[in-house]
């Protein structure tokens, strides 16, 4: 399933049935032109399917998929049917990620544009679609600039920024585990904003940084930053970094004992990353924003159920309820507003709130309306080397409000301008 | 501070021995072949993913056994097919054949094994730190270290003490007269190449137990390697191995100065050693 | 007469799909961004290729140049003035600057030596704008500006908003370069280089001053590679480093050689192929990398001088 990044409909007559299905399903709706009824409303995923962040990529991809069988099952977007394009922007070329996009926008005349897991290519694309007067939800990038300096009318972000992820984690470090702090960071914009991020809560707070590391993104050794680390003899050591770079880090980290001598935490933190260390390393205090146990939240089952039959039997990570929440988000507010108009439809989201069985989280989910940023539910653990169940590898110890943590509007940076 | 700078010296030659353990491959496929190996990290890859899938058969050790001989009988597959009809021609097809065949590797291991990072695991009492103050020697960058200098030494006594290494140094000086000598100089090519790439095979199943196993894992790893043989001087192998060590110190010190230039710095070093002395350290005049 | 008659009937249909092209790509499942894309590619491949085919120097880090004229685009737009052609303007000096520099330290070396140092000096421009985040975005690129209308006084063209405007702004480049690159290869200094590329050491007895002629021919093929950079990145309203690095320089060579480095149209074929199949295969399936490079291994073992290479030899036979 996840290897053919491409459904498009086998054919064309295929799509014909399936729209007159859904048009004849739609008959009480007022606002179906019958005619209208056989073109089908696409939706175009510009996302990360080769390279480092392949996994992440294709992981957004099948919630989407998902969320698209699901609306074609309950009537379509104003009764027709939705079909996803996917477009492979390859991990690092941000030039291939925009060639895609304007493929997506002139070529096949997308009326939405998911991406990316890289954020780089979500400000580019961001750019594209603002110009084009196209709606665009950026799923998983989560450098500020997107719902902050760099923002747009037209983008929607549903994974959370970075502040927002410290603000929700520092209080229970400092608290828990102590007051001197080292940072190892990534050497890039997710990573500076993450330290910063910190760093403010914990003057807040009156602790002290005792010292930080850069470390370029892509870094294979780590140690002589894991050296500096302890020569600094810290509380908590910090990791602020994502997907391989993480890997990488916590597995020598651990080979050196100092997950023995230090506590490890940090910010973000994803399923993916810790299935991909061996379990002793499978270490740390974190957030994830999603997580798919959570018995006592209305319709996580089903959606868990619903991915694990996409993916070979394994569980959703975060990834694919970016991917399901955003397409399902468009679905819901084009048959709200019953219109595709962009700029209908980018005023109607502000404020809109995600109905329980797209949230699947346990507080209201909603757009801010003044930066565009999803505010969910944070979810804080840590890491569990073996689970009650294989899968099951971090344990949610308190669930944060994403509203109670963001800072508020006037400090992202973010002023909207609507076209003319 | 000495004390630090003393450490990350360790470090960067434990670092060095890794490059110079994949810049040796290279550098022999180089030599005799005159190849570019661009696939290089993709066979790096192989070797690793052989390991994980081994592991659960035949332990690691066993895994650290064949996986490395499974990925050089592949090694020597593909030069038969592919490598064989491009010598004696720019070298720039090289180039292009074997940027190709990394593409291919890289999506055929992620067709295999999946996008998602593996999870290697070493022995238990590899991956802890020996002493509290030493805590960086670990286990496993010893073993790594100890593992490297056998096969170093191994290479060396077979390329300097055996007819097959007197072949392949012979023919890296002159391959004409070798192959009018009477040797049979397309399986010498065949076998050097498996040796190379076995070198990869092996620096593959070291890289899995420190990095996260998925199918770019060679990727970062293969421009300091090529940056080992230049610092060192192409065609000499002592050379390879020393600018391999030089490479991993140095950006090891500098990221306790400079950190934003510890990569930065083995390019800067590169570009230094070739203004001031063409051939790199120990390379000889007038080749390549 | 009849070889060139036909270099006659080569050059009229090569312009003829140039300047027809948005008029039609859409017809064949293409859309004018990607034909943009393929004539600044195009314009990268032929530039690097007067050094690699004409004078017979192989450079590994002309993305550098590339990428100094893509940021010095973007970093004019966005910080110094609005206006797009002083924006390609100050690239253009930034990329020539550097290349002029870079060229009297390396022109001594040869062969691979040449082709690592110029990766060395490139990697380490790519790490300047890759870690210098306050002025560069950094990993996250140089975004939030995007290219201005061109407003000659007389009249305004918007090549923002239109694509095919946009289009013909970059093939009026394109051309103007071409030319003067073919213009180039045709004067006595041309010929130099053609006696240097094939024999080095008779040229130099002959009294040439190689050093000097090489570094004109490098000089000029970074020009070209920075004005391709500068167009690069008002292409995308966007820069990053990814521009710079050593597989992008990689990109570069693999079209020329795809191509045929021989031939003055090979690289120009080179980077259609390159990109047009892969745009058109990666949409078809996420195993594209295996089919694009099955197609580089077939084309190395079966097509020895490029892809044009094998339409010269029919012609011969």
């Amino acid at each position: 399933m996840s290897e053919d990044i491409i459904n498009r409909p086998v054919g064309r007559r295929r799509v014909l049935q399936a729209g007159l299905a859904i048009g004849a399903m739609q008959v009480t709706s007022p606002f179906v032109v019958k005619a209208l009824g056989e073109v089908p409303v696409k939706i175009g995923m510009d996302n990360t399917f080769t390279g480092t962040y392949a996994e992440l990529g294709r992981n957004e991809q099948m919630g989407s998929e998902l969320a698209v069988q699901e609306i074609n099952k309950k009537g379509g977007i104003l009764g027709r049917p939705v079909v996803l394009l996917s477009e492979d922007s390859t991990s690092a070329d941000t030039g291939t990620a925009v060639q895609k996009a304007h493929k997506l926008i002139e070529r096949d005349k997308v009326s939405l544009v998911l991406d990316s897991v890289n954020s780089a290519m979500a400000l580019a694309i961001g750019e594209v679609t603002a110009q084009a007067g196209v709606m665009n939800i950026v799923t998983g990038g989560h450098t500020d600039a997107v719902t902050g300096t760099d923002c747009h009318w037209n983008v929607f972000r549903i994974c959370n920024t970075t502040r927002m992820e410290t603000n929700s984690m520092s209080k229970l470090l400092f608290d828990k585990f102590g007051k001197k702090w080292y940072f190892i960071t990534p050497d890039y914009a997710f990573g500076h904003t993450l330290q910063q991020g910190f760093e403010a809560s914990l003057k807040k707070f009156g602790g002290t940084e005792v010292g930080a590391s850069l470390t370029p993104l892509g870094t294979t050794d780590f140690s002589s930053y894991l050296i500096k680390a302890q020569a600094a003899n810290p509380d908590v050591i910090i990791f602020l970094h994502a997907g391989q770079d993480m890997i990488n880090a916590l597995k020598q980290a651990v080979q050196f004992g100092l997950d023995k001598r230090f506590h490890i935490a940090g910010a973000q933190q994803e399923l993916e990353a810790l299935n991909g260390l061996p379990p002793n390393a499978r270490i740390g205090n974190w957030v994830f924003e999603w997580y798919w146990n959570q018995p006592n939240v209305p319709h996580v089952k089903e959606f868990v159920a619903a991915i694990r039959k996409l993916n070979n039997g394994k569980v959703p990570t975060a990834r694919h309820w970016f991917g399901y929440a955003a397409t399902w988000t468009y679905a819901l507010i084009a048959n709200e507003k019953k219109t595709l108009d962009a700029r209908v439809l980018a005023k109607g989201l502000e404020g809109f709130t995600l109905p329980p069985e797209v949230a699947l989280m346990p507080d209201k989910v909603f757009f801010r309306a003044g930066d565009h940023q999803l505010m969910p539910n944070l979810y804080i653990g840590h890491a569990v080397a073996h689970g009650s169940v294989p899968e099951d590898l971090f344990h949610v110890d308190q669930v944060v409000k994403g509203i109670d943590v963001a800072p508020p509007v006037s400090e992202t940076g973010c002023h909207i301008k609507w076209p003319a | 501070m000495t004390q630090l700078i003393l450490y990350n010296v360790f470090n960067g030659l434990i670092i060095g021995a890794f490059y110079a353990l994949m810049a040796l491959g290279l550098s022999l496929i180089l030599n005799l072949s005159g190849v570019i190996n661009f696939a290089h990290g993709g066979f790096l890859a192989i070797g690793a993913y052989f390991a994980f899938a081994l592991i659960p058969f035949v332990g690691f050790w066993g895994a650290l056994l064949i996986a490395p001989i499974l990925t050089a009988l592949l090694g020597g597959v593909i030069e038969r097919i592919l490598i064989r009809p491009l010598y004696g021609r720019d070298p720039l097809y090289g180039l292009l054949l074997t940027f190709g065949l990394a593409f291919i590797i890289e999506d055929g291991t992620r067709k295999i094994w999946g996008p998602q990072t593996l999870p290697f695991s070493v022995p238990e009492w590899m991956s802890t730190p020996l002493s509290a103050n030493y805590f960086f020697l670990t286990g496993y960058r010893l073993f790594m270290v100890a593992l490297v200098t056998v096969a170093v030494i191994v290479l060396f006594v077979v390329l300097n003490r055996t007819r097959l290494g007197m072949r392949i140094r012979a023919g890296t000086l002159d391959l004409e007269t070798v192959s009018v000598l009477g040797v049979n100089v397309r399986i010498l090519r065949s076998v050097n190449f498996g040796l190379g790439i076995y070198l990869a095979g092996l620096a593959g199943v070291l890289a899995a137990g420190m990095l996260g196993l998925q199918p770019t894992i060679g990727t970062d790893l293969i421009m300091p390697s090529f940056v080992a043989i230049i610092v060192g001087g192409l065609g000499s192998l002592p050379g390879t191995l020393v600018g391999g060590l030089l490479i991993g110190v140095a950006s090891g010190v500098t990221s306790v100065f400079f950190p934003s230039a510890s990569e930065a710095v083995i390019y800067i070093m590169m570009g230094l050693v070739l203004l001031v002395r063409p051939r790199g350290l120990f390379g000889e005049e007038g080749r390549f | 007469m009849d070889r060139q008659y036909q270099k006659y009937v080569g050059d009229f249909i090569i312009w003829s799909v140039l300047l027809t092209m948005p008029l039609w790509l859409h017809l064949v499942g293409g859309y004018t961004p990607l034909g943009t894309r393929v004539l600044i590619m195009a314009l990268a491949a032929m530039a690097l290729n007067f050094l690699l085919g004409y004078t017979g120097v192989l450079s590994f880090g002309h993305a550098a140049y590339f990428g100094l004229g893509a940021y010095g685009a973007g970093l004019t737009i966005k910080y110094l003035i609005p206006n797009t052609l002083a924006g390609m303007g100050v690239g253009l000096i930034v990329g020539i600057v550097a290349a002029a520099i870079i060229g009297l330290l390396i022109i001594r070396l040869r062969g691979i030596y040449f082709a690592m140092v110029t990766i060395a000096f490139g990697q380490v421009f790519y790490f300047i704008a890759y870690r210098w985040n306050n002025i560069t975005g950094g990993d996250d690129g140089l975004s939030g500006w995007s290219r201005q209308p061109i407003d000659l006084g007389f009249f305004k063209i918007d090549i923002l908003h239109d694509e095919k405007a946009f289009y013909y702004f970059v093939l009026f480049f394109f051309a103007i370069s071409v030319a003067i690159m073919a213009a180039i290869l045709r004067s006595p200094f041309g010929r130099t280089l053609l006696a240097i590329r094939e024999n080095e050491r008779r040229a130099r007895f002959l009294g040439i001053p190689i050093d000097r002629h090489v570094w004109m021919s490098w000089l000029i093929s970074c020009t070209f590679v920075s004005l391709a950079g500068t167009l690069y990145a008002l292409l995308n309203n966007f820069a990053d480093p990814h521009d710079l690095r050593w597989d992008q320089s990689g990109d570069f060579v693999m079209m020329a050689v795809l191509g045929g480095m021989r031939s003055f149209w090979g690289p120009l074929i080179g980077a259609a192929m390159f990109v047009v199949l892969q745009d058109y295969v990666s949409s078809m399936t996420s195993n594209w990398m295996s089919f694009i490079g099955l197609f580089f291994v077939l084309v190395v073992l079966f097509c020895p001088r490029g892809v044009l290479g094998i339409i010269r030899r029919r012609q011969v036979q």
